[in-house]
């Protein structure tokens, strides 16, 4: 699949990745190389095979439903770039 | 005291053991040597020189107390600076991480910590460990302590990669800068950095190490593991770093063997698997050499050889290249600039996040996050994202097919040796392959080990790689050790970063 500029802007955008219009016009054609190279999986017959969701066969486990950390706002704000009163500042996000 | 730096594992063990010398000691000849030989390799970003030396005394109270000793009391290891250690630099060497020190211990840390072991400082590696040739640290590249034999016989000044991503670990390992480092691998960056250095690499079954405390990169394929100079020492290593670790819900809860108890026993009767697909275009003639040789030792030490197929293996590094950025782009969407690492400001949040990640994160990470980001996009998930993974499970039943014939399978760790600085950052997909051998075993969850078996024509170090069922570390190890022991081990030529 060869990607356009347009769909550049579109990914980054949805990664939240501000990108430079000289780094849109690289990353087309290296994102199009590694999605042109990906493709040779449609060679494979993949048809009646279940997609894998864990490679060692165990249940996920459960454990029960009581709080057994927490009371660590100074631990959670330690590495904050900005913070105040226990909370994280961000600009304003509601006018 | 540059001969203590020089000791295996198992031998400062010995000797710390036999009061031969003090921990204090041990540590002040390593940090003596990373002052020395640091700023020519670049394997460390951080130096914890004094809680080292201050755990080392207290490990030296409790040998001579002769109470309380524990497995790795008083060894000085290098961790990679994806574990998170708290109060200590932890930024999987990515600009976005800026100033992060966890409040929190990862649970690998956390074992060797409570075993007795010192950690010496936070080693370099591949930015959010995406890289085969440390070239993507924000702290810089790493530096190979092996050089090149010129024509003339001469060691040439190139300097060459250590691998990656894990290349911090496997350069000060192969440099004596530890004893032992901690390494993780997604696909393939404990053993290829290892098969670089003349060091061994163990990446354990996934789930036998827990993830807890590990920055994520692609959670179904990470894993914690060793880069040793010696089998042993990889055993020794990886009895403290396994645990079940209820923090880790993809932890397994299989009792840890002693596996130095293994050792020794040889590999009489075993089944040696050597895969037909493995034998790629392009790969090195020495490489191909190597094999054959390493073929020949596992026959000669008793095993039994045979040829196997493993049909999808050519699928596995494009299928992980779908599914690495995928699970990479989600793991990553945590770096939002507001609750720790970089901030860049902007007008409002959404261009906070976007100038934050843009000045956080390096080339490689980007385009990966946006490789992921696209496959898992509306219209393009099941063509892209689901697809790879419906291959994946034919790489895993490839293997369980195969261990029904055989018990071990042996392949070389990369297609060639270590290579120059910039040589292959230009073609991401040549760097790609790097991991060829090494991807299938994070796709099918299984252990692999990577031993030095030899040198390349160029004096450089060439690995082989030993794969085994899932939880089988124990056969892994005792086929490693046949290998050390018919190889012999390498050390750089020349100790350059010394002077």
């Amino acid at each position: 699949m060869e990607v356009d500029e347009t769909t550049v802007r579109r990914i980054a955008r949805l990664a939240r990745i501000e990108v430079t219009d000289e780094e849109a016009a690289s990353l087309k054609g290296e994102l199009s190389g590694i999605l042109q190279w990906v493709e040779q999986l449609e060679e494979v017959n993949t048809d009646n095979v279940e997609p894998m969701t864990r490679v060692v066969p165990i249940a996920l486990k459960q454990r029960d439903d009581v709080v057994t950390d927490g009371e660590k706002v100074e631990d959670v704000i330690a590495n904050a770039p900005m913070s105040e009163d226990n909370f994280y500042v961000v600009p304003t996000v509601i006018e | 005291m540059t001969e203590l730096t020089k000791l295996t594992l198992a031998k400062a063990r010995a000797g710390l053991a036999n009061g031969n010398f003090t921990s204090t000691e041990l540590t002040n000849a390593f940090l003596t040597a990373i002052e020395a030989g640091n700023g020519d390799l670049n394997a460390y970003v951080t130096v914890t020189g004094d809680a080292a030396l201050a755990r080392a005394k207290e490990s030296d109270d409790r040998i001579a107390k002769g109470d309380d000793v524990r497995p790795l009391e008083g060894l000085p290891l290098g961790i990679k600076d994806l574990f998170s250690t708290e109060g200590v630099h932890t930024q999987a060497c990515s600009h976005v991480l800026d100033g992060f020190k966890p409040r929190y211990e990862s649970t690998v840390t956390a074992n060797l910590r409570d075993a007795g072991a010192i950690m010496l400082g936070k080693l370099n590696m591949d930015e959010f460990a995406m890289g085969s040739s440390n070239e993507t640290s924000y702290y810089g590249p790493v530096v190979n302590p092996w050089q090149r034999t010129n024509d003339n016989g001469d060691l040439s000044n190139d300097k060459l990669v250590p691998g990656g991503s894990s290349g911090g670990s496997s350069a000060s390992v192969a440099a004596d800068l530890c004893l032992a480092a901690t390494a993780s691998d997604t696909g393939g960056s404990i053993r290829q950095p290892a098969a670089l250095t003349g060091t061994v690499g163990l990446k354990p079954t996934y789930g036998r190490c827990s993830r807890y405390g590990m920055v994520a990169f692609a959670s179904s394929l990470d894993q914690a593991g060793p880069i040793t100079k010696t089998v042993e020492d990889a055993g020794l290593m990886l009895a403290q770093m396994a645990s079940h670790d209820l923090k880790d819900s993809t932890s397994v809860d299989v009792p840890v063997p002693d596996y130095t108890k293994v050792l020794g026993q040889g590999i009489k009767g075993l089944r040696i698997g050597v895969p037909k697909e493995y034998r790629i275009d392009g790969m090195a003639d020495e490489t191909e050499k190597l094999w054959q040789q390493g073929i020949d030792w596992l026959k000669d030490a008793g095993a039994t050889i045979h040829e196997i197929s493993l049909p999808h293996t050519k699928y596995a590094l494009p299928a992980y290249y779908i599914v690495a950025p995928a699970e990479a782009s989600s793991n990553l969407a945590r770096y939002d600039g507001v609750r720790y690492g970089l901030r860049v400001p902007g007008e409002d949040l959404i261009e906070t996040y976007e100038k934050s990640r843009a000045a956080g994160f390096g080339r490689e990470v980007k385009k990966r996050v946006l490789v992921g980001t696209f496959v898992l996009s509306a219209g393009f998930y099941d063509a892209y994202y689901t697809k790879a993974q419906k291959v994946r499970t034919l790489i895993k039943q490839d293997f369980d097919k195969a261990w029904e014939n055989v018990d071990l399978v042996l392949t070389p760790t990369t297609p060639s040796p270590a290579f120059a600085q910039g040589e292959k950052s230009g073609d991401p997909i040549a760097m790609y392959l790097e991991d060829i051998f090494t991807v299938t075993v994070n796709m099918a969850g299984l252990p692999g080990i990577s031993v030095p078996g030899g040198l390349s024509a160029e004096g450089t170090p060439l690995g082989l790689q030993l794969i085994a069922k899932p939880f089988d570390e124990e056969t892994l190890l005792r086929g490693g050790e046949v290998i050390e022991k018919a190889a012999g081990r390498f050390t750089p030529a020349a100790r350059w970063w010394q002077s």
